[in-house]
């Protein structure tokens, strides 16, 4: 009744597991002080949000003209990582939402620390059109906020429009999604607490939860509820940020396909750096029981999935451009494979297209340094996706002469690793302070998924859980 | 006769609800169970009723789709009517297409929100609010039934007796 078929392969590691076991092991790193590889990255994450700061600031005092921008390139780094850290996010409510409702157990182990990954990748993601106003303290503008000029409003026609409404959306509901999930746990560590000010902060980050039957009735029908509209949310987010480029007029944006073809590059991108980021974290936090190989090998798994959408996508579009039979669509993919930014189109063919599929072989997709490799590669190509989108389609437009060449600035690019300092900063307190797997969702399937029980006979089981003198 | 509440502490989820299903059948009523985390089947043994929170977020979200359909009938149509990029703002219908991300979002905005807030303010959970389970270690590895002397018609005595019937780590007594 508690045991799932033996032939599938373990998702908790270890004959030892006990649910005070996995409390301990998961709220080692909060209870006690924080590791010298944590001080050393959160250094030199610092230093680079330091720096990222720095470059925003400077931007916002001396204005755009400071980006590599010019009047035929008017769209680069600035939405390009915009789009890019937008769909990093993706993966961390596809994870917890969609494979919640699927039943998938495997998303338990790395539910939370992907879903941290979306707060933190959608937050940077939304500094971005912020900075690219200008002015940011205008940024209120956006809002259909009752106004002296008389009749004026947003424009609600606009795709621009939608993205606001879509991204504020995203990230509060992702927020509160995983907040909800946090407050049991939160509630073991306050329960647990020596200090009085660990116990303190504690208690009031778990809202006083009880965790008593009615409660946890609850508990469960929000998560499902949650998963349910953040599921939809997810494709509607990343559609939506597709038709800023799809409703345009420009080759080489307008074209049907564009919100699939996010949606699974914003999947594919989000599984990449959930990858690079797990393979550190259970690496660090001695999460190796938790975080399986089997883990890592369904993320690959999807890796492949997604990264064969893409793949298609890309040789759809190349199909498209050529049968739709207008010249300047045909002359944007031209331009794109042989043009000056042929480079990056190609970089982005190898690492987006061919890359995935070596995760063929068993052998690669069950191998940690391969994959944490991979996860890169990943990341860099769908980076050049964006990249490649953006630019190369803006920067030969249909008058030759104002043809022109995009360059980044070490502002361009202070900013750009800046946000990724500022993510990594966040991300480390993440892994500090909060409990970074979601425990009280591991208990709940121990006695299914751990080495430990699917070792067991039903004599066994009745013998350690014995039910009546 | 002054009400007592026992508890029966569990080591195990399996172990409680089995004993759960044993108490309720000699005629027994458990007042609530507190867990590290949810136990599956149990609301059935212990009388809990269905929460109907996912209506409450479904009445949300049809709230969230109606204002923002109002809103953008009063912005995009009633008050600033343009016509931008040959798209004019005649009435609903003819601007639905456009109108439907914003709803969209907006009436998941609603549901989700409207819905969390409702289920902290049900369970009692908010910034600030003690915590009312009655040992520390229920949120790491304890698995306890509340039963109230007051809600049974059997003596303390006999409500403990069929408690050790079954395979409790530990029985505990507390007035109320």
């Amino acid at each position: 009744m508690h045991k799932e078929a033996a032939i599938r392969e373990p998702l908790i590691l270890g004959n030892d597991v006990t649910y005070s076991k996995i409390t301990n092991d998961v709220l080692h790193t909060i209870e006690h002080s924080p590791t010298k590889m944590w001080k050393i990255l959160m250094t030199i994450a610092v230093i680079i949000a330091l720096w990222g700061i720095g470059s925003i600031l400077y931007l916002l005092g001396v204005g755009i003209g400071t980006w590599g921008l010019n009047n035929t390139v008017g769209w680069a780094w600035d939405i390009t990582n915009f789009v890019w850290w937008v769909g990093i996010g993706h993966a961390g409510t596809l994870i917890s939402a969609v494979l919640l409702l699927f039943r998938q157990k495997w998303r338990m182990a790395i539910n939370r620390p992907a879903e941290a990954m979306t707060i933190f990748a959608v937050f940077m993601a939304g500094m971005f059109p912020m900075i690219h106003m200008g002015r940011i303290w205008m940024a209120y503008w956006v809002l259909p906020l009752p106004n002296q000029f008389g009749s004026l409003w947003v424009n609600f026609n606009s795709p621009l429009l939608w993205d606001v409404f879509a991204i504020s959306t995203y990230m509060s509901v992702s927020l509160v999604f995983w907040y909800i999930g946090l407050i049991p746990d939160f509630a073991s560590i306050r329960d647990r607490a020596k200090k009085p000010v660990p116990k303190l902060m504690y208690a009031l980050l778990s809202f006083g939860w009880t965790g008593n039957a009615k409660a946890w009735q609850r508990f469960e029908e929000v998560s499902l509820v949650l998963a349910g509209l953040a599921t939809p949310l997810v494709f509607s987010v990343h559609s939506i940020v597709s038709m800023d480029f799809a409703t345009s007029v420009i080759p080489g944006w307008h074209t049907t396909i564009f919100p699939p073809y996010f949606v699974a590059g914003a999947v594919f991108s989000g599984f990449a750096m959930v990858q690079t980021l797990m393979l550190i974290v259970r690496k660090a936090m001695r999460l190796e029981a938790y975080v399986t190989i089997k883990h890592i090998e369904y993320m690959n798994i999807v890796i492949i999935v997604t990264g064969s959408i893409v793949g298609v996508a890309y040789l759809t579009e190349l199909f498209m451009s050529y049968y739709s039979g207008v010249e300047y669509e045909s002359y944007a993919f031209i331009n794109r494979f042989s043009g000056p930014y042929a480079w990056a189109y190609w970089a982005m063919m190898t690492c987006n297209v061919v890359s995935p599929h070596l995760f063929w072989s068993k052998k690669l997709r069950t191998s940690l340094g391969f994959t944490f490799f991979m996860s890169i590669i990943v990341n860099i190509g769908m980076w050049f996706e964006r990249f490649v989108i953006i630019v190369t389609s803006v920067h030969r437009d249909y008058l030759p002469s104002s043809w022109s060449m995009f360059y980044p600035t070490w502002v361009d690019i202070g900013v750009y690793v800046g946000t990724i300092g500022i993510f990594s900063v966040f991300y480390l307190l993440f892994l500090k302070y909060f409990p970074v797997l979601a425990f009280n969702e591991v208990k709940s399937i121990m006695k299914s998924s751990s080495e430990r029980y699917k070792n067991m006979s039903d004599e066994e089981f009745h013998k350690l859980h014995p039910v009546k003198k | 006769m002054s009400s007592k509440k026992i508890y029966a502490i569990y080591d195990d989820d399996y172990v409680l609800l089995e004993s759960a299903k044993h108490l309720v059948a000699k005629g027994i009523y458990i007042r609530d169970v507190f867990s590290p985390f949810p136990i599956h089947g149990l609301d059935p043994v212990i009388g809990l009723k269905r929460t109907r929170i996912a209506m409450a977020a479904f009445i949300y979200g049809m709230i969230g789709v109606s204002l923002a359909l109002s809103g953008l009938y009063f912005f995009m149509i009633q008050d600033w009517p343009l016509n931008i990029g040959g798209k004019p703002n005649f009435s609903i219908l003819t601007n639905l297409p456009s109108f439907i991300p914003v709803t969209f979002e907006f009436g998941v905005l609603c549901a989700a929100h409207g819905m969390s807030i409702t289920y902290l303010l049900r369970n009692w959970t908010l910034p600030g609010f003690k915590a009312r389970n009655p040992y520390l270690r229920t949120t790491d590895d304890w698995f306890v039934m509340e039963i109230h002397t007051h809600d049974n018609d059997v003596s303390e005595e006999e409500i403990k007796a069929l408690i050790n019937e079954t395979c409790v780590l530990k029985v505990d007594v507390k007035n109320s």
